[in-house]
């Protein structure tokens, strides 16, 4: 009897030493290389971003930017694995480790850099908050400022939902603010006439209005109210793997600085270039990419896999797509934009 | 007692202790609690461990922040520069009215199916069915959505609101009433009914007394409505009819100005009470059915009219059967109001929700949520306990 409770006793201990050594690795690049995919977390659905096709398969610009690292990994961009996560549920999902990297048009704040403990890694969409209503029911509004005691739907938990009532008082505006955790709670509810204007980014008004029920009757309003730098972000204290997203980003805009597309890529292989060399890996004795835990053609493959950053931009939400959002800030330097990418060297 | 101890005394000394029964209990209770308390302190130092590896700070010290988002739906008075903990009170107030209201409401439809179910009218008995096996067979968001996205979204917007009597109007904003505005001497209308409350407690006492006394009866009833309705409205009047209304009016967006009941709360509040209403009816029934219909018949051999059969004999040990099981439909009905957050009526859940996701203390909310659920469960079943206890059958 004493020597069965010994040895039940002894077998709880161990268990618990063993399950507790095994918590929350700091090495999430070989953790993912071991795993064999990437876990990528991405929104719920906002066309245009991140929204399953009629197929099943993820479609989207935080989509094709998941499909960049899983291809500078594994040299596949099909090797991840997505979870829908609502704003709420997303910072939790990565502080918990259940994602491996968050792209899901998110802020980059100070609070959630320090107080929730991540990195962000680079702007992907410099975006605005702005308001949506319908033109056809409020005839005579053109401007944000008529909005005085309309009801406005908004998602819980979002700088959005800040912002709207900064914006407000600061106006000396009443409103009644509709606020629902879900996207699609919320786009149903302005749908149906719940609330006078919606509130979100303002690619995601364009977005959100391709579905609603008749979208030609409703305008975004001109006022943007706020920055809203968009960025993927991965968990504080693992710097190799930040680098690894963070340089993959560096790459998409980088090549489309260079003009390697989807396209070109094996030609530019050959080229002389000595920038072009070093992105592509092609330059003698370079160990770019095994300094970042890849191989040194890792560029190579994130282009084969989805193209550099102006052609994923165009695909998803730019002039290729229902959403025909002009580049504009998000244009190059260049270009009179602000994209502009560290040079990988 | 005691035999049963001397022949456990006798078992030990014999054979090795750890046959003891005794022992073996104590080794048992020791196990399972060593068990136990290394199970949280592994729990709670990998927590902890884990919240410093990934530099996420901890502790309850933000509530003291601004909060800086704006809420629908406040009691009490709030702005976006109150704090997360003025915002949580908020919260838990809102949660609170939807739990007090919806158990009043359910109480009050629950009694009434329940009781229909028993009628001797075929078409009231098999209504009344109906709408049991409907409420008790779906699940309770389901019937949130309905009465959210089925009924109140679709009555008319704003601008074709539908005007009713008495300067009240309904949209898919919600149901507006006039709000009354009290004047000057308005305070003595509830004290007249404290005061009301009062004689009523008294007239009773003494009714009671006299009928134990000399078997006389005196129409307590009738004379507490008087008293109760009567005093009120002679204090309102001393007072020189203090009341005016502000009425809705319409503006560019929506009715402004009176009282605005919103759909969220509209649903969650009919839904919760429809549900649950479903559930109690059926153990209001199985309580009347409990009382042996020999004690009907006794109370009637007695001489008891029918009213009072019911009142003092069944009612009173049908009480005594329907209690407990009602305790818990209270606490499930509270429990459920947190459902609020899949239609956006801002609840404690949705609130801390909201914080949660600003903030990104997602363990202290949870902690926050639980103990506030356990606190709030814990005290509706302290009154439900006192009250059973007080009907419970005394013996003597």
């Amino acid at each position: 009897m004493k020597n069965t409770i010994k040895a039940i006793l002894g077998a709880t201990i161990l268990g618990l030493a063993a399950s507790a050594a095994s918590v929350a690795s700091a090495d999430t690049l070989s953790d993912v290389k071991a795993k064999g995919f990437l876990q990528c977390g991405v929104n719920t659905g906002l066309a245009g971003f991140a929204a399953p096709d009629d197929k099943g398969e993820w479609k989207g610009f935080d989509v094709d930017f998941c499909r960049a690292v899983a291809a500078a990994i594994f040299g596949d961009p099909t090797k991840v694995k997505f979870t829908p996560t609502n704003a709420k549920e997303r910072f939790t999902a990565l502080q918990s480790g259940e994602i491996d990297l968050l792209a899901r048009n998110t802020t980059w704040t100070l609070n959630r850099d320090t107080a929730l403990g991540f990195n962000f890694v680079g702007v992907n969409y410099f975006d605005g908050q702005g308001f949506m209503i319908n033109a056809k029911k409020l005839p005579g509004v053109t401007s944000a400022l008529q909005l005085s005691g309309a009801s406005v739907c908004v998602q819980s938990g979002t700088t959005t939902e800040l912002n709207l009532a900064d914006y407000f008082k600061a106006n000396n505006l009443e409103y009644n603010p509709v606020v629902f955790e879900k996207l699609e709670e919320a786009n149903a509810a302005y749908d149906s006439g719940r609330c006078d204007a919606y509130t979100t980014d303002q690619s995601g008004l364009y977005a959100i209005r391709l579905t609603l029920a008749s979208p030609d009757d409703h305008i975004v309003l001109p006022e943007i109210i706020s920055k809203e730098p968009l960025a993927p972000a991965v968990r504080q204290g693992d710097d190799k793997w930040f680098d690894v997203v963070k340089w993959t980003f560096n790459a998409l805009v980088l090549s489309e600085e260079l003009g390697i597309t989807q396209a070109n890529v094996d030609e530019m292989k050959n080229s002389k270039n000595p920038d072009i060399q070093r992105v592509l890996g092609t330059e003698a004795g370079t160990k770019l990419g095994t300094d970042l835990g890849l191989e040194n053609d890792w560029v190579v493959n994130i282009i084969k896999g989805v193209g550099n950053y102006g052609e994923i931009f165009d695909r998803n939400i730019g002039a290729g797509s229902p959403l025909k959002i002009a580049r504009g800030l998000n244009a190059l330097w260049t270009k009179g934009g602000l994209q502009y990418a560290m040079p990988i060297r | 007692m005691v035999s049963q101890d001397t022949i456990r005394d006798t078992g030990s000394s014999g054979a090795s202790f750890y046959n003891d029964p005794k022992i073996r209990g104590l080794i048992y209770q020791v196990v399972l609690f060593v068990l136990l308390v290394s199970f949280i302190y592994w729990i709670v130092g990998n927590t902890v461990e884990n919240l410093r590896r990934a530099n996420i700070s901890s502790g309850f010290a933000f509530l003291h922040g601004r909060a800086g988002f704006d809420i629908s739906e406040t009691l009490i008075s709030y702005t976006s520069d109150d704090t997360y903990w003025r915002a949580l009170l908020v919260g838990l107030v809102n949660t609170a009215v939807v739990a007090v209201l919806g158990v009043i409401t359910a109480s009050i439809i629950g009694f009434l199916v329940g009781i229909g179910r028993l009628s001797d009218n075929w078409l009231i008995r098999k209504i009344c069915l109906v709408y049991v096996e409907i409420f008790r067979n779906i699940p309770p968001l389901l019937v949130i959505f309905f009465w959210y996205l089925g009924v109140l979204s679709a009555l008319p917007q704003p601008r074709e609101s539908l005007e009713l009597p008495f300067g009240a109007w309904l949209n898919n904003r919600g149901f507006f009433l006039p709000a009354p505005i009290w004047g000057e001497g308005a305070w003595l209308i509830p004290v007249a009914f404290l005061v009301a409350v009062a004689l009523c407690w008294f007239v009773a006492r003494r009714a009671h007394q006299r009928q134990a006394a000399t078997g006389e009866q005196f129409p307590v009833l009738w004379t507490s409505v008087a008293l109760l309705v009567g005093l009120p409205l002679l204090a309102f009047a001393a007072a020189g009819f203090p009341l005016s209304f502000e009425f809705p009016k319409k503006s560019t967006f929506n009715l402004l100005g009176g009282m605005q009941i919103k759909p969220e709360f509209m649903s969650l509040y009919l839904a919760l009470s429809f549900y649950t209403a479903a559930f109690i009816a059926e153990i209001v029934r199985a309580g009347v059915l409990g009382v042996n219909k020999g004690q009907t018949e006794a109370s009637y051999a007695l001489g008891l009219r029918r009213n009072q059969a019911l009142r003092l004999v069944i009612v009173p040990q049908a009480l005594r059967i329907i209690i407990p099981p009602l305790t818990s439909q209270y606490l499930n009905l509270t429990k459920n109001s947190s459902l609020a957050i899949a239609i956006g009526y801002p609840d404690l859940v949705h609130i801390g929700g909201t914080i949660l996701n600003q903030s990104g203390q997602a363990i202290e909310i949870v902690v926050i949520w639980m103990v506030v659920y356990l606190g709030l469960s814990l005290i509706m079943s302290g009154a439900m306990n006192w009250f059973n206890a007080k009907m419970a059958l005394v013996e003597r």
